[in-house]
């Protein structure tokens, strides 16, 4: 826990929480933990604006909740993914994806000029 | 979900959220207690991490997309109980709002029923009126010209046209005189009007000797024939002659005034209708085709009319026809003077938002710390601008409201206090538009004072605002509230100074001599004996027999016949000149010209500078005699003496000068000077042609001096006029005092509603100097306490709260100064007689201004100086 966390680039949050809903229905504290382990604690996921992200894209309708029991037994809101989010998710993958790609195409040119 | 259902859902949606981030939490803790913590430290952390579940839940209450209206409603709902308990701040600023936006929806409604409002008629935009014109004059038309002009015209659906004829009714019932107009057979379908029962006159009914015809108004069939249905086809006999009913104008129709009598004026068989040189006080209206525009109507007209000149040139030389929108001109001239009264009442409500922005501004410094302490518990900046806004709204519409009760009331007795005819007055009530205007107007302002505070609230440090506890921190405040003082004061200057111009203006007008001694002097229309209009030499005894009796009645001393009443809106232009030729048409010198009998200037009281007037041998068949005014006489004959000299007068030929006599201010007061034609003629009723005749005798009025009060003789006199047939009316009486003081109605209506604008204005800036002073004096007071625990007397600090207040006072002062110049030039252009710059009436409006300020800011700096220094210092 001790390496240097970078911010969360803007507007990928939202991303990663629709990523992470996909796998199945989850709550909303399984969701902080989940991006924590999976970004291996190199990115500092904001806990103050992970439910109000929730908030928003259920509002816009790429999330569903209902109201189960854990495992435990406590009640808690479950998110999951709607046929709007997963297109959602897809749309912005893909978009993500080019960026990468298109960045790391520069990097590689100034790297290692003309392969 | 749909927003109104989460609206709806308000209340589980907040349960829910915190049942989600309770959740969140206790998990959180779990597990960091399971990594070994303990329990209150856990807590602490997970608070922490999710960074204070108060601010995640505004955040997420934001997500839901509804949250302005739950905000507004919220807001709403706080400001009203805030009010309450603030019931003093409360009610003075409802009641600024309530007269500042309740004045200006009583002007906005006369404007919107007279100016705005389309004419009560289908398809009004299309409707006209049309007028000959040459270079100098606009006249009616003459019957002729307006025969050839609806036979001839393309462009237009249809014309009419109509012409005062007012008579006397015997039969059925008592004899009465009653107004009415001569119509053409196409008039009410020119306007669209559907008869309330009977039918219209027929084209072949508007001809000579065609059957005659009426139709009568709903007023005078409900008052002659108690409103029997079957009074269509049965006999009215008007001006003597026997008529048959075949029509009922419906109730509401307004054709400039009221009328109660219509018949055809093709029927009209009097000689001046068949002259193309007169101009019988003919309007014309019509209707536009549909497709046609304006622009192609009025070029079809000056073909027309060039046509008729080619034909006519003897009386249609020079001639053309204009057309103009019907409702331009039934407005006419009132429009200017309601845009500015609308203009004056708008600054009253700006200087009324100003005041209760001030009040507001001070409500918001005394409320910093309650502001703190939202900031410190969440709430964004956004936000509590939204809050202040919201408060300012609801106060905003609740005075607006008010102000619209007001309105409703205070429109009526408005309108009852127009001078003369308000156009369309009939139509005048609130609709759809006031209120609107009234919500509009009622929010802008509520933005406008607002604002102030709402900017200014989450603008200070926190930490300092919650720390300076119950105290608060003067200092930008304070240039903001001066100049709200200052705005308040510059627009007072304006209406103070505008009140001071009309009045001055009127002061000035009244101790103008118009020409006539209007002591004592009675006027009245006469309606012949209907026996008597039969021929030319009846008519000429009638009137004979009239004077004479009239002459007799107790209280009269004298008594004259005239065609024109001095000074009545009246007129009756001639051409003359001073050699046989007739001059070409745009040369053509005009004068007033009055048919008078000989004691004329006896009763009026106009003064005879040289030669005789009129006396009994002066004619028919004596040699055709004219007197003219001190104006004719210097505009034709310079140094000459006119008398005996010769003038080619227009249908009279030449003409000899008998006299000459004083000037009668016959446009007004205020016009006279102005205006073009003043030159003014007189010539002897007696030598009236016979085709004439008839034309005169309608148009005579009594003019008759009495050794008593006025309209005490009116009477006796009625009882004399009535005549041996006793169906002679005297109608229309006025004292001379009335017409003259008629002339400067405007100029007194505007004053009283100026001086009513400029008190509340005077008021309300005080009010506003008042309260400013009391709370920055206030705010000083640890400062006095300082001053004068150091010595300083009650007396400086007196002087040094006057001082401050006198700063902002001079500042508006110069600044009003400079805005009322620019409105006084509106005024003068505006107002006849109102000159716009005068130094003496600035500067007595601007000393009142200046010492009622001072006097409202007397009273803080007393309090100021009478405080015990120990107590004041005592609350730093």
């Amino acid at each position: 826990m001790t390496a240097p966390k970078s911010d969360l680039p803007q507007g990928t949050l939202d991303l990663l929480i629709l990523k992470v809903i996909a796998l199945g229905p989850v709550h909303g504290y399984a969701i902080a933990q989940r991006l924590e382990q999976v970004s291996r604690g190199v990115v500092q996921v904001p806990e103050g604006s992970l439910y109000p992200a929730l908030h928003r894209l259920e509002n816009r309708d790429f999330l569903a909740a209902d109201w189960k029991e854990t495992e435990t037994g406590r009640e808690a809101k479950f998110y999951r993914l709607t046929r709007k989010g997963r297109k959602q998710l897809e749309a912005e993958a893909a978009s993500w994806q080019r960026l990468i790609d298109a960045i790391s195409l520069i990097l590689g040119m100034a790297d290692g000029g003309a392969r | 979900m749909t927003w109104w259902k989460r609206l709806w859902r308000r209340k589980k949606m907040e349960e829910q959220l915190e049942k989600e981030l309770h959740f969140h939490l206790e998990q959180h803790a779990s597990d960091l207690i399971a990594s070994g913590q303990s329990q209150g430290e856990a807590w602490r952390e997970a608070r922490l991490a999710i960074g204070g579940p108060e601010q995640v839940k505004e955040k997420c209450r934001d997500a839901r997309g509804t949250r302005w209206l739950e905000d507004f409603i919220q807001d709403a709902r706080y400001a009203v109980r805030t009010f309450r308990q603030q019931p003093g701040f409360a009610g003075i600023a409802l009641l600024t709002l309530a007269l500042g936006s309740g004045a200006t929806s009583v002007m906005f409604t006369v404007i919107n029923s007279v100016l705005l409002k389309p004419l009560p008629y289908p398809e009004p935009e299309r409707l006209l009126t049309l007028h000959e014109q040459d270079q100098a004059t606009v006249y009616p038309f003459s019957y002729l010209n307006f025969l050839d002009c609806e036979r001839e015209i393309r462009s237009l659906a249809a014309m009419a046209a109509m012409r005062n004829g007012g008579g006397t009714i015997s039969e059925p019932g008592e004899p009465e005189y009653v107004s009415g107009r001569q119509i053409s057979s196409k008039l009410f379908s020119v306007l669209g009007i559907n008869l309330s029962s009977g039918r219209a006159f027929l084209p072949e009914e508007d001809r000579p000797g065609a059957s005659p015809v009426v139709i009568v108004s709903y007023r005078l069939w409900q008052r002659r024939y108690g409103g029997d249905a079957g009074a269509v086809g049965r006999p009215l006999v008007f001006n003597g002659k026997p008529y048959t009913v075949v029509g009922i104008a419906p109730g509401d129709v307004q054709l400039f005034g009221d009328a109660d009598v219509f018949t055809a004026l093709g029927q009209n068989t009097e000689p001046i209708m068949q002259n193309r040189d007169v101009h019988p006080g003919i309007r014309v209206l019509a209707r536009l085709s549909s497709e046609v525009t304006l622009g192609r109507a009025q070029a079809e007209l000056r073909v027309i009319a060039r046509d008729l000149a080619e034909r006519y040139p003897k009386s249609n030389e020079g001639h053309t026809i204009t057309a103009q929108p019907l409702q331009q001109q039934i407005v006419g001239d009132v429009r200017s003077t309601l845009w500015l009264l609308l203009g004056a009442v708008s600054l009253v409500l700006l200087i009324a938002c100003v005041n209760v922005a001030s009040l507001l501004l001070a409500r918001a410094i005394s409320r910093e710390r309650e502001l703190a302490m939202r900031v410190a518990l969440g709430a964004g900046r956004g936000r509590l601008v939204r809050q202040c806004l919201t408060e300012s709204a609801v106060l905003a519409l609740s005075g607006g409201a008010l102000g619209v009760l007001l309105a409703a009331i205070g429109v009526r007795p408005f309108v009852a206090f127009w001078p003369g005819d308000l156009p369309r007055a009939e139509e005048i009530h609130l609709d759809w538009r006031v209120l609107l205007f009234a919500v509009v107007a009622s929010l802008v302002s509520g933005v406008l004072f607002g604002l102030a505070p709402a900017l200014r609230a989450p603008a200070r440090e926190l930490e300092q605002a919650l720390r300076a506890g119950g105290r608060t921190v003067v200092g930008s405040s304070r240039r903001l509230h001066s100049s709200f003082v200052m705005c308040e004061i510059a627009l007072a200057v304006v209406l103070l100074v505008a009140a001071g111009l009309l009045g001055h203006t009127l002061l000035r007008l009244s101790s103008i001599d118009p020409g006539v001694d209007i002591h004592n002097l009675l006027t009245a229309r006469v309606a012949l004996s209907p026996g008597a209009l039969a021929e030319p030499g009846t008519m000429r005894a009638a009137w004979r027999d009239l004077l004479d009796r009239v002459r007799q009645t107790p209280g009269v001393q004298s008594v004259a016949l005239a065609d024109l009443v001095p000074m009545d809106s009246d007129e009756n232009l001639i051409g003359y000149s001073t050699t046989p030729a007739t001059p070409p048409a745009n040369q053509i010198t005009l004068s007033l010209l009055t048919s008078v009998t000989p004691d004329y200037l006896k009763a009026t009281g106009i003064p005879l500078r040289g030669g005789r007037f009129f006396e009994e041998q002066d004619g028919i068949g004596n040699e055709t005699v004219i007197v003219i005014d001190e104006a004719l006489a210097q505009r034709a004959f310079a140094d000459r003496n006119p008398i005996g000299s010769r003038l080619w007068v227009q249908f009279l030929g030449p003409a000899k000068v008998i006299g000459v006599v004083g000037h009668v201010r016959h446009w007004g007061l205020d016009a006279d000077d102005q205006l073009k034609v003043r030159e003014q003629m007189y010539f002897p009723f007696a030598q009236c042609p016979d085709q004439f005749l008839r034309l005169a005798s309608s148009a005579m009025s009594l003019v008759m001096r009495t050794s008593v009060a006025p309209l005490n003789a009116v009477e006796a006199a009625r009882r004399e006029v009535r005549g041996a047939t006793h169906d002679q009316a005297l109608y229309d009486v006025r004292t001379m005092e009335q017409i003259v003081s008629g002339t400067l109605a405007q100029q007194r209506f505007l004053l009283l509603l100026f001086g009513v604008f400029s008190g509340l204005a005077l008021l309300l800036a005080c009010i506003g100097i008042y309260g400013v002073l009391a709370y920055l004096s206030r705010q000083r007071v640890p400062e006095f306490g300082v001053r004068m625990a150091l010595g300083a007397s009650s007396f400086e600090v007196m002087r040094l709260v006057l001082r401050q207040s006198l700063g902002m006072i001079l500042v508006g002062v110069v600044l009003g100064v400079a805005a009322a110049l620019a409105a006084g030039r509106l005024l003068g252009r505006l107002v006849a007689g109102v000159h716009p710059a005068e130094p003496l009436t600035f500067t007595i409006m601007v000393l009142v201004l200046v010492v009622a300020a001072l006097f409202a800011s007397f009273i803080p700096a007393h309090r100021a100086s009478r405080m015990d220094p120990v107590s004041a210092l005592r609350q730093e």
